[in-house]
C-alpha cells in the first residue's frame, strides 16, 4: 500500500466533539510546529453550537508558508464517532487514521487503502484518571503526545508551551505534563514509525507572530484612538469587540486616575449599535462597530443617514455564510454588495478588504482616519476566515510619528477668527466640507444635522437644485476616496503574461500558492489584490492591458465583478468569474484548476461561433 | 411658516441672565407646526428652562428622531447643534453622543410613534444605561406629519377624529421608563407652563436618565371629543401629584412654604428640588409607590402629572463604565496611542 512520505509538509485534521476542551489541545499541538520554525496554517471549522455538535481543527504544515487551506487530509485524528464514516472517506489514499481503539470496530469501518493507526486512549484515561472531565480533558493532551512522538515534533518545545500556558497554574501544569509525556511514551514505545509524515526543525517562520484578525483588528482600533465601541454580538465578529475590550482593559486605563479611556456598549441590537457610533462620531470621537451580514442589514438605514450627513463611522464586517442566518460559522465574502450601497436612496461606501491579521490591524486604524477625513461610513470587509483563525502574519508595526487625521474640524479660533462655515459648502474641491463639533463656539459653526435635504449652509430645503448640488458633491467625495484609500497591490507574472487575476481579502495566500502552481504548468498570469474600493483608476488600466482577467472571490454571485463593471466602468466580456462559495475556505487547488481548465478552453483557437451550434 | 424669518431686534428692557444671555439668544427658528400645536408650547417651556438656568446655549446638544416632535429642535436653541436622526432611534444617538463628550447637555425629543412604537426598544434600553439626558417625550397620542393615525399612546376606547375607536392597549411610558431604571420620571402637559417649567429644569439638571413625559394636543388630528389626549380632556383629568420647585444651589431660598407640605430632595451638583405636595401621601422617591399612583390614576383615567420620581442618589452610564473626566472628542494619540515599543511587547508575546 502507498505510504504518504512528507517532512514539513502535509496536513492533519482534528475531528472532535465542540465543547470537549480539544480546541486548546489542538491550539497546542499547531504552536509547537511554529516554536520549530515551520509555518502551520490552522483553521477552525466549528458548528453554530456550545456543546455536542461536532468540530474539526484542520492543520496544515507547510515549511514553504503557504497559508491557504490546502484541501485534502494526509492524518485525520479522529476523535467524534458522529462523524466517522465521513471522516475516514476525508484521508487522501495512502494518508492516516489515528483513532481510539479502546472499543473495537468492525472492519467495515475501515479503508483498505489507508494506514490506521490505534491507541486505547479511553483505556488509558480510565486507568489514571478517576474524574469526568480530567478523563475528558486529559485525553486531548494525550493524543497531543502521541502525535509528537509519531511525528517527531521535540517534546521540549510542547514542554516550553504547556509551561507557558500555566505559568503560575502550578496545580495544572503538572498533569498537564504528565499526560502529555504519557502520550509521547506509549507512541514512542507501540507505535514506532507508524506514521511517514515527519516534522523537522526549519528557519521559515522569522520574526512573525501568530494571532486571528479580530484579536488584529481590535488593538488596530486601539492603537486608531477609537474610544467608542458599540456592538451586539454576532459570530464571527463578537470576538472583535471583546479583543478590543480585552486591550482596552491593559493598554488604555488611565494610571493617575484608574479610569477607562474608552466605553465599550453592548447594546440591545445592531441599529442600537450603530446609532451609538453614528452619535460619537457627529461628536467628534472615534467609534466602531463591528457585526457580520445580518447586522449590516439591520443598519442599513443609519449607514445612509451617516452617509447623507456626512457622519464618520467605522464597521468592521466579519463576513459569514448568507443570506439570513446563512452559514454563521462559515465563511464568504457575501457582504461587499450589501456594504458597498447599503441603505436606500444613492449611496456608496468605502471599503477596505483586507488580507490577513496585518492589514486587520492596519486597516482598522486607517479606517478611522479615513472616516475622519471622509466624513462617511468606511467598512473593513473581513471574513470568519481571516478573523476566527490564528494565522501567521508579519509583526505589527506602529510608527510613533503618525498622528491621527481627524480630517476637516473648523476649531474655535478659526470660527471666532470669522472663516467662512459651511457644513456642507465644498471649499476646495475635494468635495470635504468642513464640519465644527457641538459645544464649539458661542455663537458660530452651530449647525442641525439632519437626513433630509440640506443647501451649503446646513439649511433645509427641498428645493431640486440644492438637492443635485449636495450629492454631486458627495460624488467628488467618493472621487477623492480612491486616492486615500490602501492602493492595490501588483504581482507580476515573471514571464509576460496575457492574463490577469484580481483577488481580495481572505484569497490572498491561497492565490499566492495557486500563482505558483500555475507557473509550474506554464500558465503566467499578472495578479493584482485589491484593498479596497472606489478602485483606483489603476484597476481600469489592468484590466485593460489583459486580453482576460479572472475575478477570484467568495461568493456566488460574482459581487467584486458586479462592482468593477458598476463603478470602474469595466466591459464585463473581459471578466471572467472563478467564485467559491460553499462555506470553506478557498483554496488553492481550486483556483489553479479553474483557471488552468479556462485558459487551456482559451488557448483553444475557437471555431467560429455561428458555427458551433 | 419657513418664509418669515424672525426678526433680530429685541425689546430694550429684557434682562440677561446670569451668563449674559437674553431669552432670545434661546430661540430658534420659526417653527413650522401648526398653530396652537402642543410642541410649540413644549419649545417655549424649553426656551424659558435653559435660560432660567444660565446654560450657555451652545452647550447644549439636541437630539430627536423622527415626526413632528422631532422637527422642533430646530425651534429652540439656535446656536446649538442639533440632530434629527432616523425613527425611533434618537436614543442610541444620543447614547453614542454622550459618550464622545460628556461635557456637553444633552436634550432628547421624541414623540409617542417614535419613542413608544417604532422606538420603544431604544426608549428601554436607554433608560436602563442611566444616559444623563432630558429626555422629553411630546405625547399626542397620534401620528401627525402622515395624517392622524393612531400612535401606540392612544389609550385604547379613544377615538380618532376619523371616528375610528382604538382597541389597542396604550403603552404607558411613564410606567415604562419607571421600570426600566430612569432615575427622574416626571409627567407634565403642553397647556400648563407653570409646571412644565420647573419639571423641565430639574429634568436637566438631573445627572442621569431623566424623562419628562408631556401631554401635548395635536391641534389638527386629536383635540376633538372623544380623544384623551385633546386640551380639554387633560385639563379635565389632570391630577398633579406635586408642585415642583427647582433651586440651583446658589440661589437663596426665598418663597416660603406651609409647613409640613415640602419634602426636599438634594441632588448631587448640590442644587434642591422642593416639592410642594399635592397629595400627602406621595413620597417621589419610592420607585414603587410612583409605579403605584401612575398604575391606579391611568386605571380610573386621571393623567397623573408632576415630578412622580426622582433618586436622590442617580448617576450615570458614564459612572456606570468609569470613564476619564476628559471628553473622549479630546483625547489624542498621547492618551490614546500605546506606542511602538508596546507594540513591540504584543508582537513578542504572540510568537
Amino acid at each position: 500500500m502507498k505510504r504518504i512520505e512528507a517532512v514539513n509538509d502535509f496536513v492533519i485534521k482534528f475531528a472532535n466533539v465542540n465543547g470537549s476542551g480539544s480546541a486548546s489541545a489542538n491550539e497546542l499541538f499547531a504552536k509547537s510546529f511554529l516554536r520549530m520554525g515551520i509555518p502551520v496554517s490552522p483553521r477552525n471549522i466549528f458548528p453554530s453550537n456550545i456543546q455536542g455538535l461536532p468540530t474539526w481543527y484542520e492543520v496544515r504544515v507547510t515549511e514553504a508558508g503557504w497559508l491557504g487551506r490546502r484541501g485534502g487530509v494526509d492524518l485525520m485524528v479522529a476523535m467524534n464517532p458522529q462523524t466517522w464514516d465521513k471522516d475516514v472517506r476525508e484521508v487522501d489514499p495512502g494518508g492516516y487514521l489515528f483513532y481510539d481503539n479502546t472499543k473495537a470496530l468492525p472492519p467495515s469501518k475501515f479503508r483498505d487503502d489507508i494506514h490506521v493507526i490505534g491507541m486505547p486512549l479511553t483505556e488509558i484515561c480510565n486507568a489514571t484518571y478517576t474524574d469526568a472531565r480530567e478523563r475528558q480533558l486529559f485525553k486531548n493532551i494525550i493524543y497531543v503526545g502521541a502525535l509528537a512522538a509519531l511525528l517527531g515534533i521535540e517534546p521540549g518545545v510542547i514542554a516550553e508551551l504547556i509551561g507557558e500556558q500555566y505559568k503560575g497554574k502550578e496545580k495544572l501544569l503538572k498533569p498537564n505534563l504528565n499526560a502529555f509525556q504519557m502520550g509521547y511514551h506509549y507512541a514512542e514505545e507501540k507505535l514506532k514509525d507508524a506514521v511517514g509524515l515527519k516534522a523537522r526543525r526549519a528557519y521559515a517562520v522569522g520574526d512573525r507572530i501568530f494571532i486571528d484578525g479580530n484579536s488584529a483588528a481590535g488593538l488596530g482600533m486601539v492603537y486608531g484612538g477609537a474610544t467608542v465601541c458599540a456592538w451586539y454580538p454576532i459570530t464571527p465578529s463578537s470576538s472583535l469587540a471583546e479583543a478590543f475590550q480585552r486591550y482596552c482593559a491593559r493598554l488604555r486605563v488611565d494610571k493617575e486616575s484608574g479610569r477607562n479611556r474608552f466605553a465599550i456598549v453592548q447594546a440591545e441590537d445592531e441599529l442600537a449599535s450603530i446609532g451609538m457610533v453614528v452619535g460619537a462620531g457627529w461628536n467628534g470621537a472615534r467609534a466602531f462597530t463591528a457585526t457580520s451580514g445580518p447586522g449590516i442589514s439591520l443598519m442599513a438605514e443609519f449607514i445612509g443617514l451617516a452617509y447623507f450627513a456626512e457622519i464618520p463611522v467605522t464597521i468592521v464586517d466579519v463576513q459569514r455564510g448568507g443570506p439570513s442566518t446563512g452559514m454563521p460559522t462559515r465563511t464568504q465574502q457575501s457582504d461587499l454588495l450589501a456594504c458597498a450601497y447599503a441603505s436606500h436612496g444613492d449611496t456608496k461606501h468605502v471599503l477596505l478588504f483586507p488580507e490577513d491579521p496585518y492589514e486587520c490591524f492596519e486597516h482598522a486604524a486607517a479606517a478611522l482616519d479615513l472616516a475622519d477625513r471622509l466624513q462617511t461610513p468606511v467598512f473593513v470587509m473581513t471574513d470568519l476566515d481571516i478573523g476566527m483563525n490564528q494565522r501567521l502574519a508579519k509583526p505589527l508595526r506602529w510608527d510613533d510619528a503618525r498622528r491621527y487625521d481627524r480630517g476637516k474640524v473648523m476649531s474655535a479660533e478659526e470660527l471666532e477668527a470669522g472663516r467662512e462655515f459651511g457644513r456642507y459648502l465644498d471649499v476646495d474641491g475635494d468635495g470635504i466640507a468642513y464640519r465644527s463639533y457641538p459645544g464649539t463656539h458661542p455663537t458660530k459653526g452651530g449647525f442641525f444635522t439632519r437626513g433630509t435635504t440640506k443647501d451649503r449652509y446646513a439649511r433645509y430645503s427641498e428645493e431640486g437644485p440644492v438637492y443635485v448640488d449636495n450629492v454631486q458633491r458627495l460624488l467628488r467625495k467618493f472621487e477623492s476616496a480612491k486616492k486615500l484609500v490602501p492602493q492595490p497591490v501588483l504581482t507580476a507574472s515573471k514571464e509576460p503574461a496575457r492574463f490577469g487575476v484580481i483577488y481580495y481579502g481572505s484569497t490572498s495566500p491561497s492565490m499566492h500558492e495557486a500563482l505558483e502552481a500555475l507557473a509550474a504548468r506554464d500558465i503566467w498570469v499578472n495578479a493584482l489584490r485589491l484593498r479596497a474600493f472606489p478602485f483606483p483608476d489603476e484597476v481600469f488600466d489592468f484590466v485593460q492591458s489583459h486580453s482576460k482577467v479572472f475575478v477570484v472571490e467568495q461568493n456566488r454571485d460574482a459581487q467584486l465583478k458586479t462592482l468593477l463593471v458598476n463603478d470602474a466602468g469595466i466591459n464585463p466580456a473581459s471578466l471572467i468569474s472563478v467564485l467559491h462559495f460553499d462555506g470553506t475556505p478557498i483554496t488553492a487547488r481550486f483556483i489553479t484548476e479553474e483557471i488552468a481548465k479556462i485558459v487551456s478552453v482559451l488557448n483553444v483557437r475557437p471555431i467560429k461561433k455561428d458555427k458551433a451550434a | 411658516m419657513t418664509y418669515i424669518t424672525k426678526p433680530t431686534l429685541h425689546h430694550p428692557t429684557l434682562k440677561p441672565n446670569r451668563r449674559g444671555y437674553l431669552r432670545r439668544d434661546y430661540e430658534g427658528k420659526v417653527s413650522t407646526l401648526c398653530a396652537g400645536c402642543g410642541h410649540d408650547s413644549i419649545s417655549a417651556a424649553l426656551i424659558q428652562a435653559f435660560w432660567e438656568l444660565d446654560i450657555e446655549p451652545h452647550r447644549v446638544a439636541k437630539l430627536s428622531g423622527i415626526g413632528c416632535s422631532s422637527k422642533t429642535p430646530d425651534y429652540f436653541l439656535g446656536n446649538s447643534h442639533g440632530f434629527n436622526t432616523v425613527h425611533g432611534r434618537m436614543p442610541s444617538v444620543l447614547t453614542g453622543a454622550n459618550l464622545a463628550n460628556r461635557d456637553l447637555i444633552y436634550i432628547g425629543v421624541s414623540g409617542d410613534g417614535d419613542s413608544a412604537s417604532i422606538g420603544l426598544g431604544q426608549f428601554a434600553h436607554v433608560m436602563r444605561r442611566g444616559v444623563n439626558m432630558a429626555y422629553v417625550l411630546e405625547n399626542n397620542g397620534v401620528y401627525g406629519l402622515t395624517k392622524g393615525q393612531f400612535s401606540a399612546t392612544a389609550d385604547p376606547g379613544s377615538k380618532s377624529k376619523r371616528g375610528v375607536e382604538n382597541t389597542d392597549t396604550a403603552v404607558d411610558t411613564v410606567g415604562l421608563a419607571l421600570l426600566m431604571g430612569a432615575t427622574y420620571v416626571a409627567r407634565g402637559f403642553s397647556g400648563d407652563k407653570e409646571q412644565l417649567v420647573p419639571i423641565l429644569k430639574a429634568a436637566i439638571a438631573h445627572p442621569g436618565a431623566a424623562f419628562v413625559d408631556v401631554i401635548s394636543p395635536c391641534v389638527a388630528f386629536n383635540n376633538h371629543s372623544g380623544s384623551t389626549k385633546s386640551y380639554d380632556y387633560v385639563r379635565e383629568h389632570n391630577e398633579a401629584v406635586s408642585r415642583l420647585d427647582f433651586w440651583p444651589s446658589r440661589e437663596a431660598i426665598t418663597v416660603s412654604y406651609e409647613e409640613g407640605s415640602v419634602i426636599e430632595v438634594p441632588q448631587h451638583d448640590g442644587s434642591i428640588l422642593k416639592l410642594r405636595k399635592l397629595d400627602g401621601a406621595y413620597d417621589p422617591t419610592d420607585r414603587i409607590v410612583a409605579l403605584n399612583a401612575n398604575a391606579r390614576a391611568a386605571a380610573a383615567g386621571e393623567v397623573l402629572t408632576g415630578l412622580l420620581y426622582v433618586d436622590p442618589s442617580a448617576d450615570d452610564l458614564h459612572a456606570h463604565l468609569s470613564t476619564v473626566e476628559q471628553p473622549f472628542n479630546r483625547l489624542g494619540e498621547q492618551e490614546l496611542c500605546p506606542g511602538s515599543a508596546m507594540l513591540e511587547r504584543i508582537n513578542a508575546s504572540l510568537r
